[in-house]
């Protein structure tokens, strides 16, 4: 027992030795993308629970440094090199598009790997001497704009309408949107805009009205996303209507109401974990993260977004203790981002709460569309599963 | 474009034209009696219809907790007079205890909330604005750009990033796109204007205008302006608190909401040279008219279109002053 105790002793003594592998966490907990960066930093105070609890990651402790970037670009790049000259072996974050896309500069020039936690393709796509560096895990506009077509010309739709927000979240969905109707045939016949403070939008609702199309998509995230929809039926739109994924949180069903019963939606599978076939890859995994996310949050208190985080860190954790092989981070630094890099890039079916990842040397988002994406429809004020591509 | 396209553009043009009407004239009306362009206004407005929600779940709101607070610096401030402090003293236990007491009541809410708004509105321009007098109107904005940082940060943390939609007053619409609750925004803002202009024929109206012409001739009168400057923020904050509660069943409420709504108000009260009450009312529906118009032709433009409408009105006074200073 005494001899035991010794051996734990000298082995925790060891390890502290070692040092801490240290990851630097950047999420939006304040500003305008909050809705999305809190529950991201939640999973990141669990995650160092659970860590902290279980000993680390190959013996080794872990620390993160969550900081917060406001919804800023500027302070996500400062953050994002304050972190790099404090030693950190790689970077998750951030939550909103363009603050991640100042942040690849900042990782690329001090070659160390970053998980991003934003929507667009841009970020990661083309793999290019800078994206080299970058990976990212949440679904992207792309790959949600092939669900919602697939899902439009399924139900018979021939012309759309699409009106969303003046940002980069609605010209980058405007913009795959269209490429995926034009693709599928689908015709595109009026494209409006409107921003998140507006308190009315009955000038483009009249727009779209007087186009009559089939269905309309609105491109926008969290309760923002009410006022259009409201608008259209208030004013007796009577075709389709679809949200993104951007609105896959409880606030828009609270603020929304009746006004958003019937929309349809894709999601990543998480949304609708309980709902999911038994043989569906991610189903056992989705409803971890939500227990343990419920446990200390709150029933009810999950979202999609904060699982983006949840899996980051399932696909760092394999390649550090992949990486640990190689090299030894408090030996040489450099060597170590390195060869973490080459580790999460060699990735291959990590199953995950919204799809399984598969990286390689050109896609770094490592989705596939038939695990990653599923339709939900809101029916008596919850989600719905109403199909899945697979 | 026809008929029923062209009405339905107009109501709506209607309805936000009176919202920044109604946020024009407090502006006016604080700028005329202090020279502080209150540009926190925004944040109040969306603070009382965001309490109100708040007490409605029956929880205490943030807001009511930063009251308090200013309440009671603002007590310690005076703590030469005792009576003053006291009645100070006294209106922060009222407020708590209103609130208390609100939780869960429809009616109360409203008026605990309202209340909140206007301690709060009166104090800030106590703790923050007073202590700078004579400053130049520079230094106030500056001030007044800080509160507003300041509230909107505070109206997150208090509120979280969502936004919320309290039940309407009155249910039902009259016709397609005017809703009963709307009526009542048009009534409130009637009446208001109503108000400001018989409260101007009044005594302590004129007093008030007294302060706002001649500071220094109004204190020989045995004016005091800064009373002067609490009751213009008192009704500015009242106007603001009463049209946020009206109107955060059509349009929603959420913390960021404010200060586009004080922006285009601000636009509004530019265009009627920040003096005139009928000009910035007008202002407003100009404003309003063209952001519906925009919204229709080329909503990717719209915010751009309509912070363009500043750059001829302050040409047009940037040319006047010049005159002016030519002539001295």
């Amino acid at each position: 027992m005494k001899r035991g105790l010794a051996v734990l002793l000298v082995l925790t003594a060891a390890a502290l030795a070692q040092g801490a592998l240290k990851v630097g966490v950047v999420v939006s907990a304040t500003g305008p993308a909050a809705s999305l960066g809190i529950p991201e930093r939640n999973t990141f105070l669990i995650l160092e629970e659970i860590l902290n609890r279980t000993g680390g990651v190959a013996g080794r402790k872990v620390q993160f440094t969550i900081l917060d970037d406001a919804s800023d670009t500027t302070q996500a790049v400062r953050n994002t090199r304050r972190l790099v000259e404090e030693g950190v072996v790689a970077v998750i974050g951030t939550t909103t598009t363009p603050a991640s896309l100042g942040m690849i500069d900042v990782v690329a020039e001090a070659k160390v790997p970053m998980i991003s936690l934003a929507a667009s393709k841009d970020i990661i796509y083309p793999v290019d001497a800078k994206r080299f560096w970058v990976f990212k895990t949440p679904q992207t506009e792309e790959l949600m704009a092939r669900a919602i077509v697939a899902d439009m010309a399924a139900r018979g739709v021939r012309t759309v309408g699409y009106i969303g927000f003046n940002d980069a979240y609605g010209e980058g969905w405007a913009r795959f949107f269209e490429a995926e109707l034009k693709a599928k045939g689908l015709q595109l016949v009026v494209s409006e805009r409107y921003n998140r403070t507006d308190t009315s939008v009955t000038g483009q609702v009249l727009r779209i009205l007087a186009r009559r199309p089939d269905a309309v998509l609105v491109g926008a995230s969290g309760t923002p996303a009410v006022l259009p929809q409201r608008t259209l039926k208030e004013r007796g739109y009577a075709g389709l209507i679809y949200q993104t994924h951007g609105v896959a949180n409880p606030d828009f069903l609270r603020v929304g109401g009746k006004d958003v019963e019937g929309t349809l939606l894709p999601a990543g599978p998480i949304l609708v974990a309980e709902q999911l076939p038994a043989a569906f890859p991610t189903k056992r995994v989705a409803l971890d993260y939500i227990q343990r996310y419920e446990a200390k949050y709150g029933i009810g208190s999950y979202s999609t977004f904060g699982a983006h985080a949840w899996d980051a860190w399932l696909i760092l954790r394999p390649a550090l203790e992949r990486a640990l092989k190689k090299a030894d981070p408090d030996k040489d630094l450099a060597a170590f981002r390195a060869a973490l890099r080459d580790e999460i890039e060699a990735t291959r079916g990590v199953v995950a709460t919204h799809g399984v990842f598969t990286y390689s040397k050109e896609d770094h988002l490592g989705l596939r569309f038939e695990d990653a994406a599923v339709m939900v429809q809101v029916e008596g004020g919850r989600w719905k599963l109403i199909r899945t591509f697979r | 474009m026809d008929a029923t396209l062209l009405l339905f553009l107009l109501l709506d043009a209607l309805q936000n034209g009176v919202i920044y009407g109604l946020l024009a004239l407090a502006m006016v009306l604080v700028f005329a009696v202090t020279r502080v362009i209150l540009v926190p206004i925004g944040e109040l407005m969306m603070f009382a219809p965001l309490s109100y929600v708040w007490l409605l779940e029956g929880r205490l709101p943030g807001t009511l907790y930063l009251g308090l607070a200013f309440l009671l610096v603002w007590a310690a401030l005076e703590r030469r007079s005792f009576r003053f402090m006291a009645r100070l003293l006294l209106l922060g236990a009222g407020l708590f205890l209103l609130a208390l007491l609100a939780r869960g009541l429809a009616p109360l809410a409203y008026l605990a909330s309202l209340a909140l708004v206007l301690a709060l509105g009166v104090s800030t321009y106590r703790l923050f604005f007073e202590p700078m007098r004579e400053g130049t109107v520079l230094s106030y904005l500056i001030m007044a750009v800080g509160l507003h940082v300041a509230f909107q940060a505070l109206g997150l943390v208090f509120f979280g990033p969502e936004q919320y939609r309290p039940e309407p007053l009155l249910r039902g619409e009259v016709m397609v796109g005017l809703s009963y609750q709307a009526l009542l925004v048009y009534g409130f803002a009637l009446l208001a204007a109503l108000g400001l202009y018989l409260f101007f024929r009044t005594l302590y109206g004129k007093a008030l205008l007294a302060c706002a012409q001649n500071r220094l001739g109004a204190r020989l009168m045995g004016i005091r302006p800064e009373e002067g400057g609490r009751v213009a923020v008192a009704l500015a904050s009242g106007m603001a608190g009463v049209a946020g509660l009206l109107l955060a069943p059509l349009t929603n409420a959420a913390y960021f909401m404010g200060f586009m709504l004080g922006l285009k108000a601000f636009v509004a009260a530019i265009l009627g040279g920040l003096a005139s009450y009928p000009l910035a009312f007008l202002g407003a529906f100009l404003v309003s008219l063209f952001e519906s118009f925009t919204s229709f032709y080329a909503s990717a433009y719209k915010e751009a279109l309509v912070f363009v409408l500043l750059l001829p009105a302050l040409f047009y006074q940037s040319l006047r002053t010049r005159a002016l200073e030519g002539e001295e």
